[in-house]
């Protein structure tokens, strides 16, 4: 399977990427009538992140290439999941590359870093992962679209599953960072229980002993977690280890298709919340998971998912109104007139999705893992910002 | 440690040597690209030129302290990051217009760069003294890791105090002004920045040929002789250390405001790293190391990068060759080998 | 807090301790012996995990996974040493840093190139999984108990080696007077190549024991290199003692402040301030421990020579 995979990335790799045969097509066609969008996708293909933001790529560019718009041309660039290499990247995108539309980032401190200079320089920003609140709020400009979620939206979520399903006392632990603050508030903010126990841990932390002994002595009726990446992983094995028999329920940061395998069978069981899930029942979302699957050879994950439908919200713009009339091209966006691989999906006055988000279960499909729906946590679910917002 | 083999900064009076030549052909190199870049109408190169001008600043700083008083510091970004904190944190309640404290007098913060500077050297160099006093009872690898251990702590720190940011930063949405230059056209605010730096290796090169920057060199070489003609070694490191911090400091300061943001990622164990790369890539101990390090840095990053998403494989092989082989680094290889 | 989960705290903070030793252990060594930083420790410590993955992956077998990370570290440490540690150890800490520096960058880009950017699979072998129930009714982690033994007797290995073997002589001998044992005929040039090895071979136990019940991906070693680098310090650069010591002090000080610091804030605040600020509060309390004991030892709980 790594074999493919490095395949992949060399073919990606160049930093201009004409999509498919663009130039060819557009001197033959003569017509066209669109204005070119060039996008710069900002994105984390080094270093421990670099399985995130390379599912939003290859998710994004799957939609471009089955569109086969020649006027669309996509810049790629690794951020190395650094802010200040962000900010220079979007430098250089906006100056010298004369760029009309940024996206990519998986960060949310690498959104913040470069969403409000981008935006003010009056070019369009279109998330298909970040969305911190400062953005969502006070912060949130005409030019920024978040095609993913609110970051605390998931969290949410997990908080009214909590409060469906009867849970008297949670257990909720998150790391101690802007994001994992923001994730215990989401969650209180819909859990209407008792909070056992609130434990911050470290960031980047990857032994959890200590707090897996704490969850136990609290006798909760469920444990809620919100820890991203690789301390996700290193949690759920340990807490596996530990044989507790708590129900566990958690955003799908920790249980998405690109680290469920490194988690093993001791996922399966876990409720998490997530606002698309492989098993939708649309017809984009089997056609986005077929052809994902085909082109790559893996399941896509949630942040593959969220980079399709960005590029395909995009390309729906581009059809309706040219780039070069930027107010033509925003209303063009709001109106978010794609099918979505989510089912319903629409922009609430923030400019955040307002959709349905989901309980799924791991589960293991003929040895591999991976998630089902189980139920819906919220409808037509917005976020808690939008009121702040003023634009 | 044996710190007498990085090759020693020497006064020199005599006829422009070939290091001289070199250093002024590498400010020379950093104006002549900046501002073709400005003629070429391509604002990003001029960006890039800022970022060389601006850890160069910051290299300056560590080279103070590691070139000339040969203490290696691994956490030179807690400076680095505190400068660029004051310069966020003055710069958010300005804008905002929150007061930061009322009393004893209302204080609203400062759009302003060069009151801005002021602060951030101020607090980096008390900073250093606080470090310093205490780093400095130790010698050799307990010195390089008990600064590791304050930037650590530190960054933590920064990581997860909310009230600025913690981990996502803070963003400053315009950049700070100064007085008669209108800092957001990118050739005005690369000419501020390297003023800045000759302004700092002049510094720079005038402590090293003073009294003090003799006693500093002879700290490195030899102690019982400093002490016999009745200087505490202690006190010339630690006065040295805090002027280093302070010049990092103010790097910092300024490099907050060319990303428009500060984060704690300017505080971390791997931007102390890479001011150690850019003085060995430079070559240790010379004035325009930093220069030439940062520069050189800088470039390949943007070359190498665009060429592989592996690139930092190729980066390491060559920062390893560098260190076994070519000692002097750019400088060195420049000047033709060994140093004087 | 009951005293039945204060005293399972503290045998946490001992396995976390026992744990850091462990990679702790292989660094102090070759400091103490060939007078080396070594920032690449860390990244042998990936190896070894990468290399149990995926013996473990291919054969289903964890135990030749085991066997598999320590010869693969102990290899790729012998090569290193041949190839670029040997240039070093006449130079100056700071050439040292550098170069080990590029080795992280070389090792996990290269690792990244093999094995692609997903994390890998490895989880506790069946013989080891589940948990166990100890004097005074505490359910404890089988695996986490066999990392506490392996911790353990990798610490009385290392006593005797150094202690009553012909290389620990050689090894003790080195360490005081390196032109003597030059001059005595032993070969020094396979001595410091069989430390290093050794060291590195006890970091991949490592790696491949903690990826066990953590993650395995690329830049695994980095945050455990500084816990380690802050171990032997505390302890004493070169001090299997100190070492031993050290990371059991930083372990329980990690554990301790991550558990006690949260509830003794509430004491006199809001909850989630409190919790919040002892947690910032208990990730920098092994960087003041540390502070603190450099400040009142300059050189370390037992360390040697700086």
């Amino acid at each position: 399977m790594t074999g493919s995979k490095t395949g992949i990335h060399r073919e990606t790799r160049m930093t201009r990427y004409l999509t498919t045969t663009a130039l060819a097509l557009s001197m033959i066609g003569g017509a066209a009538m669109a204005e070119p969008v060039k996008v710069g996708m900002i994105t984390t293909l080094s270093g421990g992140g670099a399985s995130l933001g390379i599912d939003t790529r290859d998710g994004f560019m799957l939609a471009v290439e089955e569109a086969g718009n020649p006027e669309l041309e996509v810049v790629i660039e690794d951020d190395q999941q650094k802010p200040e290499i962000a900010v220079q990247l979007s430098d250089k995108m906006i100056q010298s590359e004369d760029v009309d539309v940024l996206t990519g980032i998986v960060w949310s401190n690498l959104a913040m870093a470069v969403v409000p200079g981008a935006t003010r320089q009056g070019k369009f920003y279109l998330s298909t992962n970040a969305a911190p609140s400062q953005l969502a709020g006070k912060g949130c400009h005409e030019n920024y679209f978040s095609v993913s979620y609110q970051n605390d939206n998931l969290h949410e979520a997990a908080g009214a599953y909590a409060t469906n399903e009867g849970f008297g006392t949670m257990f909720i632990m998150a790391p101690n960072y802007p994001a994992g603050q923001d994730s215990l508030a989401g969650f209180k903010r819909f859990y209407e229980g008792e909070v056992a126990s609130e434990v911050y841990t470290q960031l980047g932390q990857t032994d959890y002993a200590a707090e897996i002994a704490q969850i136990r002595d609290s006798g909760a009726d469920g444990l809620f977690f919100f820890l991203p990446g690789g301390m996700g992983i290193s949690f759920m094995k340990q807490w596996a280890e530990a044989g507790i028999d708590m129900p566990v329920v958690g955003p799908a940061f920790s249980f998405s298709q690109d680290i469920l395998p490194a988690i093993g069978d001791a996922a399966i069981g876990v409720k998490n919340t997530a606002q698309w899930s492989k098993d939708i029942d649309n017809e984009a979302n089997a056609h986005f998971v077929e052809a994902f699957e085909a082109k790559y050879d893996r399941l896509p994950s949630l942040y593959a998912a969220q980079g399709y439908d960005t590029a395909r919200l995009l390309l729906a713009a581009m059809d309706k109104a040219d780039i070069s009339d930027a107010d033509a091209f925003r209303e063009a966006l709001r109106a978010a007139e794609f099918d979505s691989v989510r089912g319903k999906f629409s922009f609430g006055p923030n400019q955040h999705p307002v959709q349905d988000i989901y309980v799924r279960e791991v589960v293991s499909e003929d040895g591999t893992l991976t998630n089902k729906i189980v139920a819906t946590a919220m409808e037509d679910r917005g976020d808690a910002y939008a009121e702040e917002c003023k634009m | 440690m044996s710190a007498a083999e990085i090759p020693a900064p020497r006064a020199r009076r005599a006829a422009p040597s070939r290091e001289t030549l070199v250093n002024a052909g590498l400010g020379l190199a950093l104006l002549v690209f900046g501002l073709g870049a400005w003629l070429l109408d391509e604002p990003f190169l001029i960006t890039l030129a800022t970022k060389v001008a601006i850890l160069a600043i910051a290299g300056a700083g560590l080279n103070l302290v590691l070139g000339y008083g040969g203490l290696v510091s691994f956490g030179h970004a807690a400076y680095f990051g505190i400068g660029g904190y004051t310069s966020g944190i003055l710069a958010h309640h300005a804008l905002n217009y929150t007061p930061m404290f009322e009393w004893p007098f209302l204080f609203e913060g400062s759009t302003s760069m060069p009151l801005i500077w002021l602060f951030a050297m101020v607090l980096g160099g008390l900073a250093a003294l606080a470090i310093g006093a205490l780093s400095l009872r130790t010698t050799g690898v307990y010195f390089i890791m008990i600064t590791l251990a304050f930037g650590q702590m530190i960054f933590y720190f920064a990581i997860s105090w909310p009230a600025y940011g913690g981990e996502d930063g803070l963003p400053i949405y315009v950049r700070n002004g100064f007085p008669g230059l209108n800092t957001l056209d990118p050739i005005q605010f690369f000419a501020l920045a390297v003023a800045v730096l000759f302004a700092v290796l002049g510094l720079i090169s005038m402590l090293a040929h003073s009294r003090f920057g003799l006693a500093l060199q002879a700290a490195r070489q030899n102690r019982q002789r400093l002490m016999a003609v009745g200087i505490r070694p202690g006190g010339v490191l630690l006065v040295a250390f805090v002027i280093s911090g302070a010049i990092t400091a103010l790097a910092g300061a300024l490099y907050a405001d060319l990303n428009r943001f500060v984060s704690p990622s300017m505080l971390s164990w791997h931007l102390s790293g890479e001011l150690l790369v850019f003085l060995i890539l430079g070559g240790t101990g010379r004035l325009f190391a930093p220069l030439a390090g940062a520069g050189l840095y800088i470039t390949l990053e943007h070359v190498l990068g665009g060429v592989s998403d592996y690139w930092q494989f190729y980066f390491g092989l060559l920062l390893l060759g560098v260190v076994l082989f070519a000692r002097g680094g750019v400088i060195g290889f420049l000047t033709g080998g060994r140093h004087g | 807090m009951s005293m039945i989960l204060l005293i399972e705290q503290l045998l946490n903070g001992i396995q976390s301790g026992l744990m850091l030793f462990l990679m702790a252990a292989g660094l102090t060594l070759v400091f103490g012996v060939m007078g080396l930083i070594n920032l690449a420790h860390g990244s042998l410590y990936m190896v070894g995990a990468f290399a149990c993955a995926g013996v473990a992956a291919a054969t289903g077998s964890f135990w030749l996974g085991l066997a598999a990370s320590i010869a693969a570290a102990a290899a790729a440490g012998a090569i290193v040493e041949v190839a670029v540690i040997r240039r070093l150890y006449a130079r100056d800490h700071l050439d040292q840093v550098l170069a080990t520096f590029a080795l992280i960058l070389i090792f996990s880009e290269g690792t990244r190139w093999l094995y692609g950017s997903f994390p890998l699979y490895l989880n506790v072998p069946a013989a080891l999984s589940g948990s166990v129930t100890l004097p005074g009714g505490i359910q404890y982690s089988l695996f986490r108990l066999a990392i506490i033994g392996a911790g353990l007797a990798v610490a009385v290995g290392l006593f005797l080696l150094i202690g009553k073997t012909r290389i620990g002589v050689q090894v003790r001998a080195g360490e005081a007077d390196r032109e003597m044992i030059a001059g005595l005929g032993v070969d020094i040039g396979r001595l410091y190549t069989l430390v290093f090895a050794l060291g590195a071979a006890l970091a991949g136990l490592a790696g491949a024991l903690v990826g066990t019940i953590q993650s395995v991906q690329v830049g695994m070693g980095e945050p455990v290199l500084i816990l380690a680098f802050v171990v032997i310090v505390i302890g004493g650069i070169g001090s299997i003692k100190g070492a031993l010591i050290g990371a059991l002090l930083v372990g329980l000080t990690d554990t301790m402040g991550r558990v006690l610091l949260p509830p003794l804030f509430s004491l006199f605040m809001e909850t989630s301030a409190a919790t919040s600020i002892g947690a910032a509060l208990a990730s920098m309390a092994i960087y003041i421990l540390m502070a603190l004991v450099l400040v009142v030892r300059p050189g370390g709980l037992f360390g040697a020579r700086a």
